[in-house]
């Protein structure tokens, strides 16, 4: 298993936080701060239920308890570039199980959210992507085009991959179920005006001064096996 | 009793047999569904990734739709479902979220109460009706049927729709041992089928859907039953893998395993979508075909 540090920061010394970090720090705690019982994080008791629980801790980087523990010490630069963030599947077992309630699943997602503001993400890592393809198509038709999503997903970040899934596709198709055109909502005038308006509730933060990405495609370019 | 039904976009793509089914149940049932008017994605775990409150406004725009009508919300998706009540509990718990939401949302003239309740149709048939209800409505024999009852997760994380231990839900075994059907002992009953991973860590998922159907098989049971399009499709998409000797197994949804039941045909709970062919007889029970349609065998070609 390979670890993923961010090259210019090293691991932090004792007691002494960065000033990437305590921005960071910041803005984390601003959005934990929002999900109820989000100041849990501090009852973490380190006993790992959340890693033993979850089905796919064995293709992270960092198991879901490491992941507790780097942010109390101080490594949330690194953790937000991990793949352990974006290979969580949302199936909530660690945070039914968690004996401290600690919304592990949410914090995740706020994870995310500043991995991608703070372009911590490497431009073209899928998940990434994929999360972006899905919602233009919501902002377009207001449903979610599957086809048009996995197209665009794939021409992004893995083409040749696409050869792969088309089989897939051909007989999802043969089967009445891919739908030859999108469904647009008639609302979509409403709906683009609740977006716009909610976006100015998510202002992006400024940009960290460094960056992570890269020009490489896929998982090699946050050092894991494609 | 009228429920507003949000099949959310996937029924209306790779989930359709599951949209099909549910209207056919809940139809050969005389339960009223009213597809909620234009409804709008649910968002699902990819806009939280996102955007925070937007991924909450959009959602919570079905919401104030759904409110408009007062009848409780009926999404057969565990992701529509799981996101409609997170949407709810947050902004029920979040009076800064819950105004934030309500602004975005007066753009469109709209506005939320939280009155309205999301539910899944499983949870609504068996609390709604009752087993003995539906039992006594049935004129096909499933007993041919060796289900391994598969939940996934958000029918049963983080917000419970059926009222079991969340580690162990066995809703759907009482409901098909009450139609007669067998259901084997399916321990991973609630792991993960990875979801969206399957675009985005493919590799991970594959993984977690081969456990999940090796499990079935050597359990002895002749088909999965699952509550979710992304859990179907996903398991479903096995059966096209080339590799090695790798059984095929028709994944079906519960809905579908009931219309059968109910007498209603192959075709009206769309076994044809499935990727694999049906060929399970659910012939009609002497004495209780009653006027009702029944079909006349369970295979899909």
């Amino acid at each position: 298993m390979k670890t993923v540090a961010d090259p210019r920061s090293g691991p932090p010394a004792p007691g002494v936080l960065s000033k990437g970090e305590r921005e960071l720090r910041q803005a984390f705690l601003a959005e934990t701060n929002r999900i109820p019982g989000g100041g849990r994080l501090d009852h973490c008791i380190q006993c790992g239920t959340c890693t033993a629980s979850c089905p796919v801790s064995y293709a992270m980087d960092y198991t879901p308890r490491q992941l507790i523990a780097m942010f109390r010490a101080g490594g949330l630069e690194e953790l937000l570039a991990s793949r352990t963030i974006w290979v969580c599947a949302s199936c909530y077992q660690c945070t039914t199980r968690c004996p401290a309630e600690i919304q592990i699943t949410d914090l995740f997602y706020a994870f995310r959210r500043i991995a991608i503001e703070r372009h911590l993400s490497p431009k073209r890592f899928p998940s990434h992507v994929f999360s972006e393809s899905f919602v233009l198509q919501v902002k377009k038709y207001g449903r979610n085009y599957e086809t048009a999503n996995l197209v665009r997903y794939f021409l992004k970040t893995n083409p040749i991959g696409m050869l792969g899934w088309s089989k897939a596709g051909l007989s999802l198709m043969a089967h009445g179920r891919i739908p030859v055109r999108p469904e647009k909502i008639k609302g979509i005038e409403g709906l683009r005006r609740i977006i716009a308006k909610a976006e100015t509730f998510d202002l992006p933060q400024e940009p960290a001064d460094f960056e992570l990405g890269t020009d490489t495609v896929g998982y090699r370019a946050i050092g894991g096996t494609a | 009793m009228t429920y507003t039904y949000y099949p959310g976009c996937s029924l209306h793509a790779t989930g359709v047999a599951y949209d099909k089914s549910t209207r056919a149940v809940f139809d050969r049932l005389d339960i009223e569904l009213q597809e909620l008017e234009d409804w709008n994605c649910c968002g699902a775990t990819s806009y939280t990734s996102v955007k925070k409150t937007v991924a909450y406004a959009i959602s919570a725009r079905n919401l104030a739709l759904a409110e408009k009508t007062g009848h409780d919300i009926v999404a057969p998706c565990s992701a529509c479902f799981y996101v409609l009540n997170k949407t709810r509990s947050r902004m029920a718990a979040q009076p800064e979220l819950r105004a934030q939401v309500d602004t975005a949302l007066a753009e469109a003239g709209l506005k939320t109460d939280l009155s309205v309740p999301v539910r899944k149709p499983l949870e609504v048939l068996i609390n709604d009706y009752g087993l003995d209800w539906i039992a006594a409505r049935q004129t096909n024999s499933i007993s041919g049927f060796k289900i391994a009852c598969y939940y996934g997760c958000q029918i049963v994380r983080p917000y419970g729709a059926i009222d079991e231990d969340p580690e162990n839900p066995v809703s759907m075994e009482r409901l098909f041992e009450a139609l007669g059907a067998e259901c084997i002992d399916y321990p991973p009953k609630v792991r993960c089928c990875g979801g969206m991973l399957i675009a985005t860590f493919e590799e991970v998922a594959v993984q977690l859907c081969e456990d999940l159907v090796d499990w079935a098989v050597r359990g002895g049971a002749n088909c999965i039953v699952t509550v979710c399009p992304l859990c179907q499709a996903n398991l479903d998409l096995l059966n096209l893998s080339g590799k090695g000797d790798r059984p095929k197994i028709p994944v079906l949804y519960f809905t579908q395993v009931v219309g059968l039941a109910l007498g209603c045909t192959p075709e009206e709970v769309g076994l044809e979508h499935g990727l694999v062919p049906v060929d399970i007889p659910a012939p009609p029970l002497e004495g209780r075909a009653g006027g009702v349609p029944v079909s006349a065998g369970g295979g899909a070609a």
